[in-house]
């Protein structure tokens, strides 16, 4: 999957992008590397990444302006750098545009899994088929059925929204206002306690552990995201 | 003469350190030359100007601050190549009226400045009342001053002056200021010269001088003042000679402990008694004071009465002795024991004014005095009577000068006569008293009581009649029989009269004393009062209150903030002063004597400025003005405002003392918390660096040689160590926010049980040795939190239980709601903590374990995580396990962080009337409490 999968890396630090570099040229990705946003914009059309890592502190430009920009060439993902206790930055870039973020100081595990879910959420969004799967879940689009080993599941008309929204970004944070204004509408942007409510009940039907969340978790501050997971062995 | 330093001490020829302080005291400030003369026209203008150029001409930089050449041809000529300083016009009365500028002198700061008329009266408005307080603050500057001065300006003299000339003058100089002055030069003149001089025209016009010659001028006046001039320059040498000889230690035959008491009254000869006593202790080189003994008699006397002794006291302060009062019951034999118990020597006092046929009833006091004197000198003085000063008379409060006549009293008085009488008539006729005067002897005796000595000896006399008419032969007749009733009748009227004089005299001892108390409670009152206030402004509006209330004063109190003074409490209330105000206060507090209102300096302020001083120093000012016009205080109202005034002082300092040392102790705090900081980032962040700088430079230079085992715990090192240096800069961030009051909480309704599953996860890597268990109750409301900073706390709280716990515990982390608050505990089975430290367990940079850490930490968690709850609206303390070890960290948050419950309900019920298929029970039973595994990796 990684071979012939160009990644676009954007950051002042040496230490940073060597480390990034090195780490996801052994995952087997082509590495293209940026120090300033002027240079990361000639690249992303010069050498058209499929995935673009994106520090906000750059020297030369705001990020967010950064992401912006990109947005209105390319619906390329972006992974977004960022700093601890700075959630409004984290989600003032998803609602620009950014697929994804992930806090300074990071394992490089971390990142890897989430380049891979936003590669994969890209592979999707370009042929999504009708079917949801991620684990023991399934949903059918067309059947509006949710499945859970198997079993129907039964949900309300709001739970089914909230979860086929959040299907449709699987692997991606979605923010608190993204969500609320695409199931309850722009009205109830900031009806931040209709998502608690409703995420909790979602739990409750969805994961075997509510506690302890396999499928539906919670971006502190942020918002949620819907894991894929691998489709079960048995 | 011997140098001092050699004298040895055992001789006793040391320096006495008086002498030796006046002269280190005259090196800083500037040096003073009267040029002193007997009259007006002698040169002494004339004589300044010329040693003012010859200073010039050696190179003194020399300015005229204010020269008067009355027109005189040989003295304009002289200030030709003399800088003269333009004069500064003050308003007074329309009119224009120019003043030495003493502000453009301080500014231009010369070595010298001339200044004409040392006694001249300032226009009021002008800084100070007298010119030569000016000239005091421009020799404070270190400016040297030439000065000229009449003889008959002298205070001391100013009633021999009267006496010869029959002028009083009324620009007088405190004498303090010529025996304070560096240099005297007389000039004289002999008056044939003078009177020479003055019929030239040299020195008034040609009309002027002829009513001069005859007046003032006489030969006979010149030649006394002209000796007194000279005797008082002498003297000045005398003085100068003795100064020397006593800074140098010089065994000299010094006048032997003199010590002089000038005896006051009411009396207008007061004054003069006074400069009488100062003239005799400078003949004598003695100490002097006035004394003023205070009666009963105190409490009848008029306020221009107690003005004069005020003024009498306050003169003898001036002319450089004391001032004392003392409670007295009988004034020699009071007088004495002073005398004896103060070493006086000498007792000054005047000669008694009142009639032989007084004397021989109430005794002399000058006769008591001289028998019971002994070895004191008694000397008994025909004081002056100096007719009241004009100003005074403007001063004086209208309602004395026109004291109304009260019949009341009177009317009273006969009222019980007539009811004596109406009482004792029908009596005599039914049971015939003899001795039916009792009767009139109580109405006496109660309008005695009532209302003092004159109208008892009103009723006295008219219950005379009254009896004789109603019940001595002839009835109803003013005659008399029977001669022994007259004599009755005499000694009816001596006993009421004796009576009327006991009773009202018991009646002003009672007055006297019943004000005293009530003073006395007052001021009790008020030093318990003040002595609970902790708070500043509290006190000053007590005090202000205070004085107000017993004085019937405005007051305003002036403190210094933020460098400079600033109104802090006024009764009634003000926030700003005047510029007039503000000048005086400032000056007070500068000086630390009374300007404004009254005062020498300032007095067009409204107010009178009077320092409020403790042993220490200042400590404020306090303003104090009346609605009327005329003096604002009487003299005893004067003591009872110092009194106040230094209680609020000592109260003032008190808190600022104690406000000095909450400051000092927060100084002391911060300190501490610098270096715990400087500590802490030296060692305890150092720590962690040293493992991964360690660990890397070994795999970089043995990594070969190592196998994968050994790699790996390295490798896994570093990333430990790094994750925990991440933690502690994060917590010191923290902190700093919240210390900087920058962090503000984005409230959001919070999930409880999200937050929580959220913190653990975030957690997870810590709890690789504990089992973490959470039991969390399913009907928690919404909470309006941060859900971040919350999920910092309990990342905090979680990371500090698995850092004192031991391994395979198990850390349990529980959510509850009661009535009144949502309750959030994390339990661990560790030690616990000592019961000394549970409180001080949340302040910066503590440790329970000071010395041994099992896991180096910043000392920051359990801080930030007090102050972050404290942010969002809660509370969070910590306990010890009473069923078996552990601690036990509590989070409080009340219900009123709670998300409307009816909001909820309402989607609640969206929810059903949405649902697509069956209603199905939304919680299974089982769910309610899980145990979350420990294992912290992502991935399945």
């Amino acid at each position: 999957m990684s071979h012939g999968t160009r990644i676009l890396i954007v950051d002042d630090e040496p230490a940073i992008r060597r480390f990034l570099k090195s780490s996801l040229a052994a995952e087997g990705f082509e590495v293209e590397q940026a120090e300033t946003a002027a240079s990361a914009l000639l690249a992303l059309r010069q050498t058209k990444p499929d995935l673009v890592i994106l520090d906000l502190g750059l020297p030369d430009r705001d990020g967010l302006e950064v992401i912006r920009e990109v947005r209105t060439q390319s619906a390329v993902p972006i992974i977004v750098l960022s700093v601890r206790n700075d959630e409004a930055g984290k989600v003032a870039s998803l609602d620009s545009g950014a697929d994804d973020y992930i806090t300074k100081p990071f394992g490089v595990d971390e990142l890897l899994a989430r380049v891979r879910a936003a590669l994969r959420h890209r592979l999707q969004a370009q042929g999504t088929g009708p079917v949801f799967q991620s684990g023991e879940l399934s949903i059918d689009f067309l059947q509006r059925s949710v499945k859970l080993r198997g079993q129907e599941l039964k949900l309300s008309r709001r739970e089914y929204d909230l979860l086929r929204f959040m299907a449709e970004h699987a692997g991606k944070v979605i923010t608190h206002q993204q969500l609320l204004t695409a199931v309850w509408g722009e009205a109830h942007r900031n009806d931040v306690e209709y998502l608690r409510v409703y995420v909790r009940q979602l739990r409750q039907k969805l994961e075997d552990d509510p506690q302890q969340p396999a499928y539906l978790q919670t971006e502190p501050g942020v918002g949620y995201r819907l894991r894929i997971l691998d489709a079960p062995k048995a | 003469m011997p140098d001092p330093l050699s004298s040895s001490p055992e001789d006793g020829n040391r320096p006495s350190p008086e002498a030796l302080l006046a002269t280190t005291g005259k090196r800083h400030q500037g040096r003073l030359k009267i040029f002193l003369g007997a009259a007006p026209g002698v040169g002494k203008t004339y004589e300044m100007l010329l040693a003012g150029k010859a200073k010039q001409r050696e190179g003194v930089d020399v300015i005229v601050g204010l020269v008067e050449t009355h027109g005189r041809a040989e003295t304009k000529a002289l200030l030709e190549g003399l800088e003269i300083l333009p004069r500064k016009d003050v308003e007074y009365r329309d009119r224009r009226l120019a003043e030495m500028d003493i502000d453009a002198i301080l500014a231009r700061k010369p070595g010298l400045v001339l200044v004409d008329e040392l006694a001249h009266t300032n226009v009021p408005g002008s800084r100070h009342a007298k010119r030569y307080q000016d000239v005091e603050e421009i020799r404070a500057a270190g400016i040297d001053v030439y000065s000229t001065l009449n003889i008959q300006h002298l205070e001391s003299l100013n009633d021999v002056v009267a006496q010869i000339t029959h002028v009083r003058v009324r620009e007088t100089l405190p004498d303090h200021v010529i025996d304070e002055a560096d240099e005297i030069e007389v000039i004289d003149l002999t008056p044939k010269d003078l009177i020479q001089r003055l019929q030239e025209g040299k020195i008034y016009g040609k009309q002027v001088a002829e009513r001069a010659i005859d007046h003032y001028f006489s030969e006979g006046n010149l030649t006394a003042l002209r000796e007194m001039a000279l005797r008082r320059a002498a003297q000045r040498v005398d003085e100068q000679m003795v100064d020397y000889m006593q800074a140098h230690a010089i065994r000299g035959p010094w006048a032997a402990g003199e010590r002089i008491v000038v005896c006051i009254n009411e009396h207008p000869s007061s004054a003069s008694l006074v400069r009488l006593a100062r003239r005799t202790a400078d003949r004598l080189q003695a100490k002097w004071e006035a004394l003023y003994l205070e009666t009963v008699r105190h409490q009848t006397l008029s306020e221009a009465e107690r003005d004069r002794i005020a003024n009498a006291l306050r003169l003898a302060e001036h002319l450089g002795g004391g001032a004392v009062t003392i409670p007295a019951r009988h004034i020699a034999a009071d007088l004495v024991d002073y005398a004896t118990a103060n070493n006086i020597t000498r007792i000054i006092i005047g000669k008694s004014r009142r009639s032989r046929w007084f004397e021989m009833l109430h005794g002399s006091v000058v006769h008591d005095l001289l028998r019971r004197s002994g070895n004191i000198d008694v000397h008994v003085i025909a004081g002056e009577t100096e007719p009241a000063a004009p100003a005074e008379l403007i001063e004086a409060p209208a309602e004395t000068t026109a004291k109304s006549f009260d019949f009341k009293p009177y009317l009273v008085s006969t009222v019980m006569v007539a009811l004596a009488a109406g009482i004792g008539f029908p009596l005599n006729q039914a049971i015939s008293l003899p001795n039916i005067s009792m009767l009139f002897l109580a109405a006496v005796l109660f309008s005695a009581m009532r209302y003092g000595l004159w109208p008892s000896l009103f009723t006295s006399l008219i219950s005379m009649l009254a009896y004789n008419f109603l019940f001595l032969p002839p009835l109803f007749t003013l005659t008399i029989a029977d001669p022994s009733n007259i004599v009755a009748l005499f000694f009816f009227l001596v006993v009421a009269v004796f009576t009327s004089q006991l009773a009202a005299r018991v009646r002003l001892e009672a007055t006297a004393s019943k004000k005293r108390a009530d003073s006395t409670a007052a001021l009790y009152g008020f030093s318990r009062k003040i002595a609970g206030i902790g708070d500043m402004d509290d006190l000053l509006w007590a005090t202000a209150h205070q004085i107000a209330a017993m004085l019937k004063l405005h007051v305003v109190l002036v403190l210094p903030q933020n460098g400079s003074l600033q109104v802090r409490a006024g009764y009634p209330p003000e926030d700003e002063l005047s510029e007039a105000d503000l000048a005086a206060a400032t000056w007070a507090w500068t000086q630390g004597k009374p300007a404004g209102r009254d005062a020498e300096t300032l007095p067009g302020a409204r107010r009178l400025f009077l320092p409020l001083r403790t042993e220490r120093g200042l400590v404020g000012v306090m303003g104090i003005d009346r609605e009327q016009q005329g003096p604002l205080l009487a003299p005893d109202d004067r003591r009872l405002l110092d009194a106040i005034c230094d209680q609020a002082a000592i109260a003032i300092e008190r808190i600022n003392l104690a406000g000095d040392i909450d400051q000092a102790r927060v100084v002391a705090e911060t300190e501490r918390l610098r270096s715990a900081l400087l500590t802490s980032i030296s060692h305890d962040l150092r720590t962690p660096l040293a493992s991964i700088i360690g660990s890397a430079s070994s795999l970089r230079s043995f990594g070969q040689s190592f196998d994968g085992e050994t790699r790996d715990e390295l490798l896994l090192t570093i990333q430990e160590e790094a994750e925990r240096l991440n933690r502690f800069v994060g917590n010191i961030l923290s902190m700093t926010q919240l210390e900087s009051g920058a962090l503000e909480p984005r409230r959001s309704p919070v999930d409880l049980e999200d937050a929580i599953v959220a913190a653990t996860k975030s957690a997870a890597r810590l709890l690789g040795h504990h089992r973490l268990h959470l039991d969390i109750a399913l009907d928690l409301p919404l909470l309006r939190l941060d859900f971040v900073l919350f999920g910092q706390v309990l990342f905090n709280l979680i990371d500090n239980a698995a850092k004192y716990a031991a391994h395979d515990t198990e850390i349990l982390v529980r959510a509850r709601r009661d009535e009144t608050d949502v309750r959030i505990e994390v339990v661990d089975e560790g030690p616990g903590i000592p019961p000394e430290d549970l409180e001080r367990i949340f302040d910066k940079f503590f440790r329970v374990h000071g010395g041994d850490r099992r896991r180096a930490g910043t000392g920051l968690g359990l801080a930030i995580c007090r102050g972050l709850i404290d942010l969002m609206g809660g509370h969070i303390y910590a306990e010890n396990r009473l069923d078996r070890s552990g601690a036990r960290f509590v989070i409080l948050f009340p219900n009123t962080l709670a998300v409307d419950r009816q909001e909820l309900d309402k989607l609640a019920e969206e929810k059903f009337w949405n649902e697509t298929t069956a209603a199905q029970p939304m919680l299974t039973p089982a769910l309610e409490t899980a145990a979350v595994k420990k294992d912290g990796t992502e991935d399945k």
